[in-house]
């Protein structure tokens, strides 16, 4: 507790089978998530930093608003 | 007594008169023994032959490090794509090489039982198989214990995790699986799962050696691979053939029509070549510089008189309404992507527009669905438009090909069973 690594970086993984499209992650992370025709969600491919603070914060607020959980953070593994 | 080094190795029966355990034990027999059949086993190089093409070793090996006593081995001959009738052969022909592989496999990772997984709607591999498993009981072999399930045939559902979860009583639907590797796991114990193919050349390799395996084949795909082909010929083959002769050569023993204007290999999930490149060599490494690879092992062979952009559609429409539908991408990108072929190929008035919005939509699907189904699809339509670049550009302008006017259809597509409601909700 307390201790943050910086370094590093996340992405954001939906669970395409849970999701139903509400697209409240695209309302809540607009700058990971964007939406195809369809509603469901298409999710930014590159890994973000994590000392990226304000998207790091709207990526917890999508996955917190997902009325399905079927969002997640996922570290990038270090190798 | 080692088997001499020839094509038949797997389909060494007739197909139709599966081969006795006794006759199985004469046709097979050997003294080859070896210290560890895992390093034989990976020295063979034997690739999956269920259309991934993964490293069987590794597979096998991961497996075997996984922890616990009562470990399933699941061979899988459910043979989803309609125009594949390569596990049914083997097993009218010879099921007892299967159960030596899969009986292989579970001394390898040390599992009690063996699931044998036939589809439900192929009675006569269910009857071989049931057949083998009865002589083996009454000639009281030892080794694991064998099961035969039936599984309801769907596209979807020889996915492996669709197959496992079925197992565990639950849908046959794919699941999402976000950790790579997924270890499945039957009731919590983990699963090793190949294809039927795959055990016939693990038995044989257990039985003859990895060197005499690698006789034959690529040094990168070893061994002799089941084909089936169909399309523009007298009817389907199944045939044995050895990796690296040519897809000509393939055809010509088939006895197929030589002048054809493209094949369409892999599968349904799979990619169509130019006649032009039907001098390459029928293996992985070499079909993956036009993009298509050997995949489930069929080969569909368009004739002058098809057209290829109906074909596409007739698949692409089959394979969304095969779609399990539990993923958005999947349940509603299929369908747009089987209305845009439609647009296509009909030559509406939007063609043009369907053209450019294919192509969208493709790099919209690919890889958003838990499995690959939709990714197979992708990669199909990707190279339609790629192969048949001049006559998408013909229909999309009002000109449609002379083959669309025939009306002759060369790919076997299963009849749609809810055609009016193809979109899902």
């Amino acid at each position: 507790m307390g201790v943050r690594r910086r370094s590093g970086a996340f992405y954001l993984r939906v669970n395409p089978i849970l999701c139903d499209g509400f697209g409240h992650c695209h309302e809540l992370a607009p700058e990971l998530v964007s939406m195809d025709e369809w509603g469901y969600p298409l999710i930014k491919r590159e890994p973000t930093a994590l000392s990226d603070l304000a998207t790091l914060e709207s990526a917890r607020y999508a996955v917190r608003g997902c009325p399905r959980q079927a969002l997640r953070i996922e570290r990038v593994s270090e190798n | 007594m080692m088997l001499a080094n020839e094509l038949p190795r797997l389909l060494r029966g007739t197909p139709g008169t599966p081969l006795t355990l006794g006759q199985h034990e004469a046709t097979y027999a050997t003294t080859f023994k070896v210290a560890s059949l895992l390093d034989e086993l990976e020295a063979s190089g034997l690739t999956g032959r269920g259309g991934a093409a993964f490293p069987t070793a590794r597979k096998a090996r991961l497996l075997r490090d996984q922890r616990g006593h009562n470990k399933v081995v699941v061979v899988n001959a459910m043979e989803g794509e309609p125009v594949s009738y390569k596990d049914t052969t083997l097993l009218s022909a010879n099921p007892h090489l299967v159960l030596d592989g899969a009986a292989i496999l579970a001394s390898i990772i040390g599992a009690k039982d063996v699931v044998v997984c036939v589809s439900r709607d192929n009675p006569n591999a269910v009857g071989n198989v049931q057949r083998a498993l009865d002589e083996r009981e009454r000639a009281g072999a030892q080794g694991p214990q064998f099961k035969l399930e039936t599984a309801p045939w769907r596209y979807v559902a020889g996915e492996e995790s669709a197959l496992v979860h079925w197992l565990n009583d639950n849908e046959s639907l794919p699941q999402y699986r976000p950790q790579r590797p997924a270890i499945l796991k039957i009731r919590h114990h983990a699963v090793l799962l190949d294809n039927v193919e795959t055990c016939a050349n693990v038995a044989l390799i257990g039985r003859f050696g990895a060197a005499w395996f690698r006789a034959l084949g690529t040094a990168v795909s070893p061994g002799s691979v089941l084909v089936t082909v169909t399309g523009a010929l007298e009817r389907a083959k199944v045939l044995e053939v050895v990796p690296g002769m040519t897809l000509r050569a393939v055809l010509n023993v088939a006895g197929a029509d030589a002048d054809s204007q493209a094949v369409l290999l892999g599968g349904y999930g799979g990619s169509w070549l130019d006649a032009a490149h039907l001098d390459t060599p029928y293996d992985n490494e070499s079909l993956a510089q036009w993009g298509a690879s050997v995949g489930a092992g069929i080969v569909v062979v368009l004739g002058r008189e098809g057209c290829g952009v109906v074909e596409t559609q007739r698949v692409v429409q089959w394979m969304a309404n095969e779609s399990a539908r539990q993923c958005g991408p999947c349940a509603f990108g299929l369908p747009a992507l089987s209305d845009d072929l439609a647009e296509v190929g009909a030559g509406r008035r939007d063609a043009s527009r369907a053209l450019q919005r294919l192509e969208h939509r493709c790099v919209v699907i690919e890889g958003r669905g838990a499995c690959r189904h939709p990714d197979g699809v992708v990669r199909l339509v990707r190279s339609a438009l790629r192969v048949f670049a001049g006559d998408f550009e013909g229909h999309a302008r009002g000109a449609p090909c002379s083959g669309s006017r025939s009306r002759r259809f060369f790919v076997a597509v299963p009849r749609l069973e809810k055609e009016h409601e193809l979109v899902w909700e």
